[in-house]
């Protein structure tokens, strides 16, 4: 183990590399953690996962990278697994289906995790010699194929209950749950191994180096434009937290704004009757209520996560604003207000339902902002008043067409702020056909990569 | 932050138990079964003396905690129960009107100062759950439940109370508790809670039992239901919990339902039983069709 010696110093890079996850721990907190860790001991890995839990983190959401960081700097065990009994080390491929067959069969998370360790160590290992290089994952599962065990599980399941019951009863009820229960058994072992395998790897080349690299961010730390489908999914899962956390971000905003600040001018007009002496503060007339939200949002592949993202969660919030109209665009705008609200039973069936139903290109099916634009401007100025909040959404990519900055100008000049919201890094802001800081000059450009950052600016923006 | 004075403090709670294991025991002979993770962070709040914040879904045991570990502590429970609108008159203290105008109309002759400093007086004084739990000597364990639920200008007055465990009655002068009590705070997540409020508090997340753990439960709750049909309750329950329903089933469901099959003196989980029974657990009716597609039920 590296970073320091003891409890104290494993504590201590514990703390660093959950910072580095994006975790805010406090000095208070540390001192707690270093408190429980105290009280608790070592001797129960457990309970001493659930002490720090405990004291370091305040969200439930920030639990799965919490686990595999622990796991990093508290390992279950040291080295190489032990072999036991009479098996052949490295165990064969054959031999380890056999036995997590029995293991998924019977449920036996001990039996799981001591196959994980062997997998990982007889199949993982890549470089000259096996592990020399590092430990793999991918690879173990690739050669394992644990999925492909599912029959087999099942028929043997069945086959014991005809043994056990004489054949009498026909299938029981609960025998249709089995298949399900079994793919969850198998998708808990692949976490296993993947842990093991960073393990195995952290051995090598130092926890703290692992933890940076390997580490899945939460799904609100991941970026937009690369997230795969499985981070899409989840990422949707926490659309509704997000929103409520917004909402009260939101609603906190409104009351002090509503609260009015002191008008100086008119308090010290007032203060002539009292010689001078301003006896009454006058407040500024509070502002009216709820502002009215406008999406415009580029749906076209390659940004289409993004966008999806931002109209489904500006839906959930869609209490804290009078109003809130969705146009969705490729090279042609069309409203999509309606399809959101119906979609929220199926979110990752909405842009296909978008690209489906509504009309959002013509001609040819590539991004052209300038011509959706100067749409939007020309059909849809109804949709903006002196009290509209507009987001467009887009990486400005408008292949090589004209960006047509006058219509997004008279856009802004008909609401009462726009902004603009682009996924990519903004060191690739201008790189071949981006027009972004043509559209920057016209209205502010925010970098918007991950939901997290989303959520921070949408709670920052969006007051009017 | 902690320092040692705070500790040495005689108004620190600290101590009720001794280890992670006599909360487990101690709590599963008043009745709740207590996983590892929850056993652990009880003891920690006790023996770090600070504020428990308990989040999860509805019905998995939050309250039920709290009232558990007052049992065991020989503590009294002091609830405060949130909700829209709760506000300091309700939490804190409040004097007590009436019986101050009674008071006044009693006493004619006598000077406006005598009668004045006679009414703000404890005797009129109306303690709330805050004030309550931090006077007096004996031991106690303050319930902030559903804390969600409250306006977030409650908060700053928690975070008072809980900061400084004292509390400033202009009138009397400041109360400060001598012997600080066990503070449970559970959430179910409808608002997010403050930052600040956070911080002070130990957080524990109760999710939905292992497979293990719930059938104890049921074991625990319903008793007298058969062993398999304990097991193929509990299997239900947990594939319900994986079909993404708008109201997953939680133990107070697991539990209901136990015990509906008892009464209905079912001995083994059939198609029918399940069709006839399936309302107890799942609440919505959109939950209860999609429910039934998925598990090959006949029209229900
Ligand atoms: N670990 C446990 N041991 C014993 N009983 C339990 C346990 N967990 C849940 N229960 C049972 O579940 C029921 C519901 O628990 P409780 O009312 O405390 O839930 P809750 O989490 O406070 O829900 P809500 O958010 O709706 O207030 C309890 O009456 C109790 O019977
Ligand atoms: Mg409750």
């Amino acid at each position: 183990m590296n970073g320091g010696s003891g409890l104290a110093g494993r504590l201590t890079g514990f703390v660093r590399a959950l910072r580095e996850q994006g975790v805010r721990v406090g000095t208070g907190e540390s001192v707690d953690a270093g408190l429980a860790a105290e009280a608790l001991g070592l001797a129960d890995r457990e309970r001493l996962r659930a002490g720090l839990a405990a004291t370091l983190l305040h969200q439930e959401a920030q639990r799965p990278v919490f686990d595999q960081v622990f796991d990093l700097y508290f390992p279950r065990t040291v080295g190489a697994p032990v072999p036991e009994g009479d098996a052949q080390v490295p165990l064969v491929r054959e031999e380890l289906r056999d036995r997590l067959a029995a293991a998924l069969a019977g449920n036996d998370a001990a039996a799981m995790a001591q196959l994980a360790a062997q997998a990982v160590d007889s199949l993982g290992g890549y470089g000259d010699a096996s592990g020399s290089d590092g430990w793999s994952a991918y690879q173990t599962l690739e050669r394992l194929r644990p999925q492909t065990l599912l029959a087999r599980v099942l028929a043997g399941l069945r086959e014991g209950q005809e043994l056990r019951e004489g054949q009498e009863q026909g299938a029981a009820f609960t025998d249709r749950l089995a298949a399900d229960e079994i793919r969850r058994r198998i998708e808990g072992f692949r976490g296993l191994v993947a842990t093991e395998a960073r393990r195995r790897v952290a051995e090598r080349r130092g926890a703290d180096a692992i933890a940076r690299r390997a580490v899945a961010p939460t799904a609100d730390r991941v970026d937009f434009l690369f997230a795969h489908r499985g981070q899409l999914a989840e990422l949707h899962r926490t659309v509704r937290p997000l929103a409520r956390k917004l909402a009260t971000r939101l609603a906190a905003r409104r009351r002090r704004a509503a609260r009015g600040r002191i008008d100086l001018r008119r308090t010290v007009r007032g203060s002539l009757s009292t010689g001078g002496v301003p006896m009454r503060p006058v407040l500024r007339r509070r502002r009216p209520g709820r502002p009215e939200l406008v999406l415009l949002c580029d749906v076209s592949g390659s940004v289409a996560g993004f966008a999806q993202f931002t109209m489904l969660l500006v839906q959930a919030l869609h209490d804290q604003f009078s109003k809130v109209r969705v146009f969705a665009f490729v090279n042609s705008v069309d409203e999509v207000t309606d399809l959101i609200e119906q979609g929220r039973a199926d979110p990752e069936g909405l842009s296909s339902r978008i690209l489906a139903q509504a009309e959002v290109t013509r001609f040819h099916s590539s991004s052209d902002y300038g011509t959706a634009l100067g749409e939007f401007a020309e059909r849809h100025a109804a949709a903006l008043s002196p009290r509209s909040c507009v987001f467009v959404l887009g990486d400005a990519r408008t292949n090589r067409t004209p960006p047509n900055a006058e219509a997004l100008r008279a856009v802004r000049d008909r609401a009462q702020r726009v902004y603009w919201l682009n996924p990519e890094r903004r060191s690739a802001w201008d790189t071949g056909d981006s027009a972004a800081s043509v559209y920057a000059e016209v209205v502010d450009m925010y970098e918007c990569r991950t939901a997290a950052q989303l959520g921070a600016l949408i709670g920052r923006l969006a007051t009017v | 932050m902690r320092t040692s004075e705070d500790v040495a403090d005689g108004a620190a709670a600290a101590g009720h138990f001794a280890s992670v294991d006599e909360v487990e025991a101690r709590l599963a002979e008043a009745g709740y079964l207590a996983s590892p993770a929850v056993a652990t962070t009880v003891y920690l709040a006790d023996r770090l003396g600070k504020p428990l914040l308990i989040e999860g879904p509805a019905g998995v045991g939050k309250t039920e905690l709290a009232k558990a570990v007052a049992e065991v502590a020989g503590a009294r429970l002091v609830r405060l129960q949130c909700y829209e609108g709760v506000d300091e008159a309700r939490a804190l203290y409040e004097w007590n009107h009436a019986k101050q105008l009674l008071r006044i109309t009693a006493g004619r002759d006598e000077s406006w100062d005598e009668t004045r400093t006679d009414i703000f007086s404890e005797e009129f004084l109306l303690a709330r759950p805050l004030l309550t739990a931090i006077r007096g000597r004996d031991p106690k364990v303050l319930l902030i439940d559903e804390v969600d639920k409250a306006d977030v200008e409650v908060e700053g007055l928690l975070l008072e109370v809980l900061s400084d465990f004292q509390v400033t009655v202009p009138e009397l002068g400041t109360v400060r508790a001598e012997r600080r009590p066990f503070v449970v705070l559970t959430s179910n997540a409808a608002r997010e809670l403050s930052e600040a409020l956070r911080r002070r508090c130990l957080f524990l997340h109760i999710g939905f039992p292992e497979e293990e753990l719930e059938q104890r439960i049921v074991r625990l709750k319903a008793p007298g239901l058969d062993a398999a049909l304990t097991a193929s309750v509990v299997r239900v329950v947990g594939a319900l919990r994986a079909m993404d329903l708008r109201k997953a089933p939680s133990v107070a469901e697991t539990v209901d339902w136990a015990r509906t099959l008892l009464a209905l003196g079912a001995d083994t989980l059939d198609e029918s039983v399940v069709r006839r029974s399936l309302g107890v657990v799942l609440k919505h009716q959109e939950d209860v069709a999609k429910a039934a597609a998925k598990l090959d039920l006949d029209a229900v």
